[in-house]
């Protein structure tokens, strides 16, 4: 047991969760009260001690699935087939008087693929959890295909099974089913709640497909070798350049916190923290209630001035989710800002501030930025030169003293021409001008990335690669 | 020291008991609580009954609740004691004949000059009591560092008097809506649980706990219509104690059997932003 946990701890650790001893020992001492075969409790009796932060959940439920997953007695891995045998009989018994019409009986390595997908829907129509999770071992075993020792990841035999399965057509002959059921149409209100009702069940269902193939993986290939291969990064660690539509997703979600939290810490930071000299006239001027005496000392409060902000960003394919994210977060804090301008090129420069005046949804501003923004002079490849020169053209004289201008983007400039002198420009008229790069230090400057052109006219360069790298960013910039 | 609850399972039933009714995590969390003498840190949204997960553990247990509700400029002498100056300089005039000086400065820093604020009174009650720090991510980095004493040691130093330890530990949660990241050392010293919104069998059973009246054709209903909503991309999704609201207002109002016209009526219950009461409007009754 203590080794078992020990190698669990080493493996959150290694998953970037900051697992401090103390909380190691209360994980031990947590669990000599919790039983491990009440496995949800054992669960969360871990998760409470050592997870202390709610965007890791995930990662440690991954981690947590692959070192406990074959403990406890529903879950063990189908050997014999004993148990699971039994409830396939017992589930046939079900059907066979359920519509009255014999599947032919015995064993379910007989059943016909057509017969699953029958008793599959009739377990989403009931959501009968046992049957489906029962269902899901018998289609893993049948249309994963999976071989000891084989090098391939859990992907690769999830994407067999369901597309075996056909899931999609599921959603839409259960919709019919329970139009059926009814007798007639359903309102779309009726319509739109059974859609997510079985959307659910079948997310349900592929979760549990995905934790057996997991299981049967780990039981392959030993746990340590198993973690090393699902180890994701944390959300704040995922890289905006090669993020997968899921954890974009995830992203998204630990946006809006971090905005939140961002602004609360930067309002505090505002308000906080100020020494000032000491007013002399104004320290006189109240002394006269106290009888010339000076009891109550007044203090020279600096009031730092909040910056104007002119974003501008490329948003041409490869970097474009990193623009939106960026653009995202310094609207969601716009408070912080005087004023904020934004910009986006491709090879052409439009200004979209408008898009996000008067609108509440963020998101859909984005959206629009994407779609209606004239941003390709011509043929909409990055051309950063070029957007450069029109942007000091016509919103250059908008730079002033107090500005602090960003560039966003990964300087691959397709061999054209750097027109750098208009950073510098920029930089002796505005206050600040930093450059934010979404691609690793080291592939700066390499192939036809010209950020060392534009950065020496900067004042700094910055790598942003993921939230973390971004947040820090942003706070040391209001 | 005995313990409270003797299995998870019992901290599920007694909090059904008070009409709180807690999954997995939650009973699991409080259970641990108890046994390891650690108090428990709760974030979560807004409205997903955090708080009243407190107040229902010193329902369930027969504890005096003990609430300090933090906020931003909360110090020492509003969390944990104060000395009673008024009370101290009446006793120095009161004995102004008596020249002896020691005395009267041993006596002016005792127990009856205390005044004693929650924090310290939650750990010198002789009755059994829940501690409840609410919000604490409204203080300041720094006067987290207040609360650190107590939760890890359930003692108070006082430089005048010694160090006051507990005489029994108490049940000690802390609320979070995580405006700010709270700091290393506090979250060291709890245990963490993080309260989501419900799933929706648990929301329907909640509905029908804390309504009275709802049939359970209704709660069915409402349960589906707000896990749809909260499926939508939402400034503010609806929160449990919103969807009672809910479905208070469906009971009042008589109805039985939603449909999309009486929903989109009584969406300004559920959601509180117009964009979002337009959104889901749209969501429910016009898309297919």
């Amino acid at each position: 047991m203590l080794d078992l946990l020990a190698g669990f701890v080493t493996e959150l650790r290694n998953a970037g969760l900051p697992v401090s001893l103390t909380e190691n020992l209360d994980a031990m001492e947590a669990v000599q009260h919790i039983p491990i075969e009440d496995r949800e409790a054992f669960k969360y009796a871990l998760g409470a001690t050592m997870v202390k932060n709610n965007a890791h959940w995930r990662a440690f439920e991954t981690v947590f699935e692959v070192y406990f997953s074959m403990r406890g007695p529903e879950y063990k891995i189908a050997d014999g087939d004993t148990d699971i045998d039994e409830m396939w009989r017992e589930m046939q018994e079900q059907m066979r008087q359920g519509d009255g019409k014999g599947t032919q009986g015995g064993s379910m390595d007989s059943l016909t693929p057509e017969e699953i997908a029958q008793m599959l829907m009739a377990a989403l129509m009931n959501g009968d959890q046992a049957m489906m999770r029962a269902l899901a071992k018998q289609a893993v075993q049948r249309f994963a295909g999976m071989e000891p020792g084989r090098p391939v990841g859990g992907t690769y035999y999830l994407y067999r099974t369901l597309r075996n399965l056909d899931l999609e057509g599921m959603l839409e002959k259960l919709m019919e089913a329970s139009r059926e059921q009814v007798g007639g149409e359903l309102t779309p209100l009726e319509e739109r709640l059974e859609h997510d009702e079985y959307n659910d069940r079948i997310e349900q269902f592929k979760k549990e497909i995905e934790a057996e193939i997991r299981r049967r993986l780990v039981a392959d290939r030993g746990a340590e070798a198993m973690a090393k291969t699902l180890r994701k990064p944390l959300p704040e660690d995922v890289e905006f350049m090669h993020a997968s539509r899921d954890e974009m997703q995830n992203l998204k979600k630990a946006l809006q916190p971090l905005t939140r939290k961002l602004a609360a810490r930067l309002a505090r930071k505002r308000r906080h923290g100020r020494k000032g000299p000491l007013d002399f006239r104004n320290t006189v001027r109240h002394s006269l209630s106290y009888g010339g005496v000076p009891a109550e000392p007044k203090f020279k409060y600096p009031r730092p001035a909040k910056p104007e902000l002119m974003v501008v960003a490329d948003i041409s394919g490869s970097v474009a989710a990193f623009a939106r994210f960026t653009l995202m977060l310094v609207y969601a804090m716009q408070g912080q800002f005087s004023k904020v301008r934004s910009f986006v090129f491709i090879d052409g420069i439009d200004e979209v501030t408008d898009y996000f005046k008067g609108e509440e949804d963020i998101a859909n501003a984005i959206h629009r930025v994407n779609t209606e923004a004239d941003v390709v002079w011509v043929d909409g490849h990055s051309d950063y030169g070029h957007a450069f020169e029109v942007f000091w053209e016509r919103y250059g004289k908008d730079v002033g003293p107090k500005t602090t201008v960003l560039l966003l983007g990964d300087a691959r400039n397709n061999y054209h021409a750097s027109q750098a002198w208009v950073v510098k420009e920029i930089r002796q008229k505005a206050r600040h001008v930093y450059w934010l790069n979404p691609e690793p230090r080291s592939y700066w400057n390499t192939g036809d990335s010209i950020v060392g052109d534009y950065g020496t006219h900067t004042d700094g360069v910055y790598e942003c690669r993921n939230l973390r790298q971004l947040e820090a960013f942003v706070e040391k910039l209001a | 020291m005995a313990h409270r609850f003797e299995s998870v399972q019992e901290v599920r039933d007694g909090l059904k008991d008070v009409n709180y009714l807690a999954d997995d995590g939650i009973a699991g969390v409080a259970f641990l609580a108890d046994r390891l003498g650690k108090p428990v840190l709760v974030e979560g949204p807004a409205g997903t009954g955090k708080t009243q997960l407190a107040k229902s553990i010193a329902d369930m247990t027969g504890a005096r609740l003990i609430r300090l509700q933090c906020y931003e400029g909360l110090d020492e002498s509003k969390a944990l004691y104060e000395w009673n100056y008024k009370k101290q300089l009446l006793r120095i005039q009161a004995d102004k004949n008596s020249d002896s000086w020691s005395e009267v400065h041993d006596d002016i820093f005792s127990d009856e000059f205390l005044l004693t604020r929650p924090l310290l009174e939650a750990i010198t009650a002789p009755d059994p009591v829940v501690l409840l720090i609410d919000e604490v991510d409204r203080v300041e980095v720094e006067t987290e560092a207040l609360l650190l004493e107590i939760l890890s040691e359930y003692q108070v130093s006082i430089p005048e008097l010694g160090t006051i330890v507990a005489k029994q530990i108490p049940l000690v949660f802390l609320t979070s809506n995580n405006t700010r990241e709270l700091s290393e050392a506090l979250k060291r010293r709890c245990l963490y649980l993080h309260v989501d919104y419900p799933d929706m069998d648990r929301e329907k059973e909640i509905v029908l706990t804390r309504v009275p009246g709802v049939s359970e054709n209704l709660a069915d209903q409402i349960a589906r219509i707000v896990r749809s909503i909260r499926q939508l991309d939402l400034k503010k999704s609806p929160s449990v104690s919103e969807t009672i609201d809910w479905a208070r207002t469906l009971v009042l109002l008589g109805i039985e059997h939603i449909d999309a016209q009486q929903a989109k009526d009584t969406l300004h219950i559920l959601l509180k932003y117009q964009t979002d009461i337009a959104k889901a409007a749209k969501e429910l009754s016009v898309d297919k």
